[in-house]
């Protein structure tokens, strides 16, 4: 630890001794954030399996697939998907990568290891807290994979659940799954509601003598806004959830009108409004979208500093954008239902609103860019990923242009347009940021570097793949292509304006890029017992807490002396300096830029 | 590297751009006024975004590749530039916002016709379109220009009346209820909007006019195709297992072929 100047003596805890009390029940913020991670590298291969299955059967509806008929007797008689079957491989697919990777990994993964780290802390403010988080999102994930199991299957009303569709058996199918999808639902908002709660207080009560809030990584800074909006937000979701629950199973009707007809039958349920769960649910939804991708933003400016050997270009404006991004993204959630019959006087408000939203988001790509200008950039593969970010956020983020707008969402409305934007800003971005964060801070994890030759080979095939994926989907739009379509025969427009061509040439281009991601699992599960060691606690030459300490940390991260830290997160190249980056820790009054921290 | 991430970077931009330069593929073209402003607006947006898509990623490909070549001494030590970030914020607050004014009223106009007027006979034609799934019922409300009162506890598919419409009701009698619209050209049409199940959404690409059908709720569209012709209504809002087939048929015609289709429709009910 020769980079620590001076340190405050701190209270150590005991490191547990048992394999239980060490890996499974561990009130370790570092195991914790592990367990995040694999529980999302399991769910990311479910729910790139069930996204598969949703591109072939929107390619070959006719075909029949031995294995499916083997596994889904009933929703894939014979091997041929039915409808119903790409309905629910849809809803969950849906499901699983929104709640149980890109909700998961960046902050309950990534931030429950290096927040703490981060800011100088042995561990959160609350561990038992923490343990609990995870178990109970393990709970909602285990509730989630029942819904596959019961009888009916999995729910067929998308992600977005809206009823009556979701409240009715009758119009939907008959079957609990619909109820075990919210189950798990609900446990990962308590799950969620733990673990921001955590965060906040880790950030403003446990940070290190000297690290004021204007010295934070951009990381902390991110995952610190990322718990506020999930504080205020999952509350919403578990209260919609258990209303929705009430409506299927109790004969409450705060979603059912009165007078429905299902099938001929007269629904027994009046007095409710459907709009209300819209309400609820974007009311949640957006700000969900921007707890995916803010800490992937946290990562990239993290990472783009490191290696282009630079300080963030306008720090401050990079902490006020993520601040505007997490306030904005609470009073726009009525952009999601601008066709659900809404007044245009309240559309407007929200148009304006979503509108500003761009500002923020054009003030972090000027940065992110800014940050490259004038640097010395080192390819490495995290730093690759970091630039793919870049990119496929203008690219999602421009579409939002679009679609904030009503008068041309009452084109792209629920058609391909909107799947290929949320898919490249909160879907591939979010992991992009991933990918950056874990080839990053792996030998800091593990000890271990990732092999740079698979990295680089997996991300050229990945960005690529992804562009192939879903640019076309962008034109599929301007055909127009709902979306949620079983398959392209049923409306003549479709065939007539080339979308079985458009649609053949994602899934092929689908097929390529999932298999390249086996090539990621294969360099996470071999790097680490064969990956190249890492000794050195900085071996990035980078300048925030993490790498003052040993690779892989000690037990309380800093052996119970928490060093005082001097200056801001990113001072790189700092003129006059001997070496091109300073450590937060480091006091050397030769290298202090005039401007520094404040 | 620095070299092959950039081409790589320029040369996705240029593909995902050509197609909508050449409008390879695009919207049908559009049959209303109203369909006409919003792809004026679409074609805006489109500029503006466009030119900043260019840049953005002209900026992205050119940084790697100047800055990530070898360079002797350290990095350039540059903190910020607020001059230029106060500039870009202005310049991104005028463009965004700025759209959002200029678009607005197009999409208002289409919803706020005066719904609560009624329709009279010859200047307006009204047509209420109820879905279920995975149908669409059209109904017209016949010579006297009134819809006849609808009964829940009388909707039944297999007998025809999958509305519940009370046949022994004046107002009722003359009611055509038909799985398929047909409208007159040249003639402002309103549609009213219900669902007797799920949410629905009523959407026909020649139009650019899209809206749920809420339970509970009605919804009015107004438009005035100028263009003859047969327009296909997608569902755009999913509704269950059949979501992907439920559709109908918009057919705009000539005023004197629609008078006689209408009275076709009467003869049905004698």
């Amino acid at each position: 630890m020769t980079e620590v100047a001076e340190y405050v003596e701190v209270h150590r805890h005991p490191e547990p001794t048992s394999f239980i009390s060490k890996w499974i029940f561990s009130i370790d913020h570092k195991v914790i954030g592990i367990q995040y991670i694999l529980l999302a590298i399991v769910a990311v291969f479910i729910g790139m399996g069930l996204s598969l299955l949703v591109r072939l059967r929107l390619v070959w509806p006719e075909k029949s697939f031995a294995i499916l008929g083997d596994l889904f007797p009933i929703g894939a008689p014979d091997g041929v998907m039915t409808p119903e079957f790409y309905l629910a491989m849809l809803t969950m697919h849906g499901t699983v990568m929104v709640f149980m990777v890109l909700t998961t990994a960046p902050q309950g993964g990534f931030g429950n290891y290096f927040l703490p780290i981060q800011i100088g802390a042995a561990d959160m403010a609350f561990p038992r807290l923490n343990m609990l988080s995870f178990w109970t999102t393990f709970l909602s994930f285990c509730a989630l994979m029942v819904a596959f199991l019961v009888e009916g299957g999995a729910p067929i009303s998308g992600w977005t659940a809206y009823p009556p569709l979701s409240a009715l058996n009758a119009a939907a199918m008959e079957g609990t799954g619909q109820d075990w999808w919210i189950i798990s639902i609900a446990l990962f908002c308590i799950a969620s509601l733990l673990g921001a709660l955590n965060f906040i207080v880790t950030t403003l009560e446990l940070r290190a003598k000297g690290l004021t809030m204007m010295r934070l990584p951009l990381t902390v800074w991110t995952w610190f806004v990322t718990a506020i909006l999930g504080l205020l937000a999952f509350g919403v979701l578990l209260a919609a959830g258990i209303l929705l629950l009430l409506d299927r199973n109790l004969g409450t009707s705060f979603f059912i009108p009165g007078g429905l007809v299902v099938n001929d039958q007269l629904v027994n349920h009046s007095g409710g409004s459907p709009i209300l769960w819209q309400h609820l649910f974007w009311f949640f939804g957006h700000p969900e979208v921007y707890i995916a991708i803010l800490p992937g933003m946290g990562v990239t400016s993290h990472v783009l500093a490191t290696f282009a050997r630079k300080t963030v270009f306008g720090y401050k404006a990079m902490v006020y954008a993520i601040l505007a991004i997490g306030g904005l993204g609470f009073v726009v959630w009525g952009h999601h239902m601008f066709m659900s019959g809404m007044s245009p006087y309240s559309a407007f408000v929200f148009s304006v609103l979503t509108m500003c939203i761009g500002v923020p988001s054009a003030i972090k790509t000027f940065n992110w860019i800014g940050t490259l200008w004038g640097g010395k950039i080192r390819f490495t593969t995290p730093m690759l990923y970091a630039i793919g970010f870049v990119s496929l956020f203008v690219t999602g983020g421009l579409s939002g242009i679009f679609l904030g707008q009503p008068t041309v969402d009452l084109w792209f409305h629920d058609t391909y347009f909107v799947v290929a934007h949320f898919h490249l800003i909160m879907g591939v971005a979010a992991i992009f940021g991933m990918f950056s964060g874990l080839t990053f801070w792996f030998p800091k994890m593990f000890g271990r570097f990732m092999s740079e030759g698979l990295g680089r080979i997996h991300f050229w095939l990945t960005f690529i793949g992804v562009y192939a994926i879903f640019g076309p989907m962008h034109y599929l739009g301007m055909i127009p292509h709902p979306r949620r379509y079983a398959e392209t025969t049923g409306v003549d427009f479709l065939a007539a304006g080339g979308a079985n061509e458009i649609q053949y040439f994602i899934t092929i281009a689908a097929m390529i890029t999932i298999t390249a991601q086996f090539l990621f699992l294969f360099n996470f599960l071999w790097s680490l017992f064969k990956g190249k060691v890492c000794t050195e606690d900085n071996p990035w030459e980078a300048t925030t807490l993490e790498w003052a300490i040993p690779s892989p940390p000690p037990h309380d991260n800093f052996a119970g002396k928490i060093p005082t830290v001097y200056r801001g997160a990113y001072d790189f190249s700092l003129p006059n300096a001997k070496r091109d980056f300073a450590m937060q820790c480091n006091s050397d009054e030769m290298v202090f830029p005039r401007s520094s921290g404040d | 590297m620095a070299f092959i991430l950039a081409l790589v970077i320029w040369l996705i931009c240029i593909a995902l751009t050509i197609p909508f330069v050449l409008k390879t593929w695009w919207m049908p073209d559009p049959i209303t006024d109203h369909a006409r402003a919003v792809d004026a607006q679409m074609a805006l947006t489109f500029v503006v975004t466009g030119v900043i898509f260019v840049i953005a990623h002209l900026a992205l490909g050119y940084a790697v590749m100047k800055f990530g070549r070898k360079r002797s001494g350290p990095a350039d030590y540059n903190t910020g530039n607020e001059r230029w970030e106060v500039l870009w914020t202005a310049a991104a607050t005028v463009l965004f916002i700025g759209l959002t004014f200029m678009g607005y009223t197009v999409w208002a106009e289409a919803r706020f016709a005066d719904a609560q007027s009624q329709p009279s006979a010859g200047e307006r034609v009204v047509v209420e379109v109820t879905a279920q799934q995975f149908v669409w019922n059209m109904r017209y409300a016949g010579a006297d220009g009134k819809f006849g009162s609808l009964n829940v506890n009388l909707i039944d598919d297999s007998l025809g009346n999958p509305l519940g419409l009370d046949r022994g009701q004046p107002d009722g009698k003359d009611d055509v209820i038909v799985p398929r619209m047909t409208v007159p050209i040249n003639k402002e049409i309103e549609v009213i909007l219900r669902t007797k199940d799920v949410l629905h959404n009523f959407f026909i690409p020649e139009l650019r006019l899209k809206l749920d059908t809420v339970p509970g709720i009605e919804g009015r569209l107004r438009f005035k195709p100028d263009k003859v012709g047969t327009y296909e209504i997608a569902c755009s809002e999913l509704c269950g297992l059949g979501h992907y087939k439920m559709r109908s048929f918009m057919d705009v015609v000539e005023q004197a072929d629609y008078d006689s289709w209408l009275q076709e429709q009467y003869s049905f009910l004698q």
